[in-house]
């Protein structure tokens, strides 16, 4: 009786075994089939070669600015006056809702680069040109729902939960900037 | 399907050959011919095959649009208005198809609600329910992706802001979002997978419309008085009573919905959806499809980015979950006064939350959208399931639905424990 149990449990051992093992080499097997299927939403290699652009800002003067287009994206470029950088200085840092000086934000004060996009649901703030609603803090104001930024693109009021992304970008020159 | 047996009879022999090989015949006659259903039904049970129709004319006039659209950025817009202007009816075809798809949320919206008044969702009927909210979340999807595929204004902005939602899930929210969009923004591959999965989610839907007809057809249709089918005195023929009953509201229905196709084909639509897409420039005023308003008013309503997303979609699970949220036995409303004032107030707050997702989000606009977002949720969570262990009827219920239709009504308790066995 003693032999037989044990040869069962032997037996029950060894197919177990198999069992598990088959069963999580399908699995991984699916896994890795099922990857191609799902990864191929991705930006693909098209998009990714969009992925970074060169921007003469030469003929931007003081207190204008221009929107380019980056990875499909609206991409800010504003040359800000004295009183702008002034204004973005002396802002209490502490009290804002995504704490960032307006020095981090910038690689030179008098050029805002940053993308374009609201962080709340993705609109584009109005603020670029001389006409539009700057909002309650002078900088730009996402008109659907109601966030305001400030002259350092910080959000200030409203429900985006940070301030609007500065991209990767460098001075190649004096005029010309590598968004990417 | 179903419980009633079977009393089909081949009349001729080659349909006996069939029937014993493939019993199709059968299953028509048993399930829509002979089928017993209650003979109380009023019109607020005729939208089943009203959605049914408007589900057949989206599928058509779907496949055809579908043979001269350009699902590409650059000529999505262009190919839309050239079916407009040069297809041989295609102006028709394409204001049937936008026309369908509000009229198709009208009689879903009235199915839905006639489902909440008489208890449709209790027991035995819960999955049927679930597969019914299963069907209207598919439905908001294909109708969302449908709204894209112009590449308007309004088609841009609004996918971006739905798109975005995503982005609100905290560490992986990005990728998501970078994951729908095949880029890093709404654009090309964003516009190609939405037309295929336009065209896929119709197909899961008419799967679905299936399980959901076979769910109805194993317990029975529900009835007005909420009572269970005691006996064939009950019950009536599906044909030709209530195809009758059926067809006549589908022609009223098709009658709004042509007026609506020749003389108002714009009416539901935005005007900034005559803007080609433009990526730089977003509209002064971001308005979803008139059927999302109610929910979109839900996620404005809440300052918060990720709260606002998370009410948005807990506003439409709390209607999936209501079979276990309302436990009281008694399934109509004509015989709980309490529990149907709360509906109507309901009702009421959802029309308003509808009118105040079209404002813009500010002012008292916020404040309203706000306390009538609370009422949503409080209906739903705290309401309905109080009333459910509190509310007991003080109106004499009828004994069967034979009763009830010839007048004689029994005591209060009967008509509970009539409700409460099922069938």
């Amino acid at each position: 009786m003693t032999a037989t149990m044990d040869e069962h449990q032997e037996g029950s051992t060894r197919r177990n075994f198999l069992y598990i093992g088959t069963g999580a080499f399908a699995s991984v097997g699916m896994a890795a089939v099922i990857w191609p299927f799902v990864d191929q939403m991705n930006p693909d290699a098209s998009q990714k070669a969009l992925a970074s652009i060169e921007v003469d800002i030469s003929p931007v003067a003081v207190g204008q600015a221009i929107t380019v287009l980056w990875r499909g994206k609206p991409v800010f470029i504003r040359h800000r006056g004295a009183s702008e950088i002034e204004e973005a200085g002396k802002v209490d840092v502490a009290s804002l809702r995504d704490p960032q000086k307006d020095s981090e934000r910038t690689k030179k004060p008098e050029w805002l680069v940053m993308v374009g996009i609201c962080t709340h649901l993705g609109c584009v703030p109005n603020g670029q040109k001389t006409g539009d609603v700057k909002g309650d803090y002078n900088g730009w104001f996402c008109p659907c729902h109601g966030s305001h930024y400030d002259t350092s693109g910080r959000i200030r009021k409203g429900p985006a939960p940070r301030n609007l992304d500065v991209p990767d970008y460098s001075f190649v020159s004096d005029t010309k900037i590598k968004i990417g | 399907m179903g419980h009633h047996e079977s009393n089909y009879e081949p009349k001729w022999g080659i349909a006996k050959w069939f029937d014993e090989r493939l019993p199709v015949a059968r299953m028509v006659s048993d399930q829509f011919i002979v089928f017993p259903t209650p003979r109380n039904l009023n019109y607020w049970w005729t939208m089943g095959m009203v959605l049914f129709f408007f589900l057949i004319i989206q599928l058509i006039t779907g496949i055809i649009l579908a043979m001269h659209y350009i699902p590409h950025a650059d000529m999505a817009f262009n190919s839309v208005e050239h079916i407009m202007r040069d297809v041989n009816w295609g102006w028709l075809l394409r204001n049937m198809h936008s026309n369908g798809a509000s009229f198709f949320f009208i009689a879903v919206y009235i199915h839905i609600l006639r489902g909440i008044y008489y208890g449709s969702y209790k027991a035995p009927r819960e999955i049927l329910w679930l597969v019914g909210v299963v069907i209207y979340i598919m439905m908001m999807a294909a109708a969302f992706m449908g709204y894209v595929l112009p590449w308007g204004q309004m088609s841009f902005w609004g996918a971006t802001v739905i798109t975005n939602l995503f982005s609100a899930i905290p560490l992986v929210g990005d990728s998501i979002t970078q994951f729908l969009w095949g880029a890093y923004a709404v654009s090309q591959p964003t516009l190609n997978r939405f037309y295929s999965l336009h065209y896929l989610v119709p197909m899961l839907l008419v799967a679905f419309v299936f399980i959901h007809v076979w769910a109805l057809h194993v317990v029975g249709s529900n009835n007005p008085e909420g009572l269970s089918v005691k006996s064939s005195d009950d019950t009536l023929p599906f044909h030709p009573y209530f195809t009758m009953k059926d067809m006549y509201m589908s022609v009223v229905f098709l009658t709004i919905y042509a007026f609506f196709v020749f003389y108002m084909s714009n009416y539901m639509g935005h005007p900034d959806n005559f803007i080609r897409a433009n990526p730089v420039v977003t509209p002064a005023h971001i308005v979803p499809e008139w059927y999302f308003l109610p929910f979109y008013a839900v996620l404005r309503a809440i300052p918060d980015k990720l709260g606002g997303v998370i009410a948005m979609f807990g506003a439409i699970m709390v209607v999936a979950v209501l079979p276990w949220l309302d436990r009281n036995p008694i399934r109509s409303l004509r015989y709980r006064p309490k529990a149907r004032f709360f509906f109507w107030l309901f009702v009421i707050v959802a029309m308003l939350l509808g009118f105040l997702g079209a404002k813009p989000a500010e002012g008292w606009y916020v404040t309203a959208s706000r306390i009538l977002t609370a009422y949503w949720f409080i209906y739903f969570l705290v309401i309905v399931p109080l009333l459910s262990k509190m509310e007991t009827t003080n109106r004499r219920m009828p004994g069967s639905i034979t009763d009830a239709v010839l007048g004689h009504h029994g005591k209060i308790s009967e008509g509970a424990q009539t409700a409460s066995s099922g069938h």
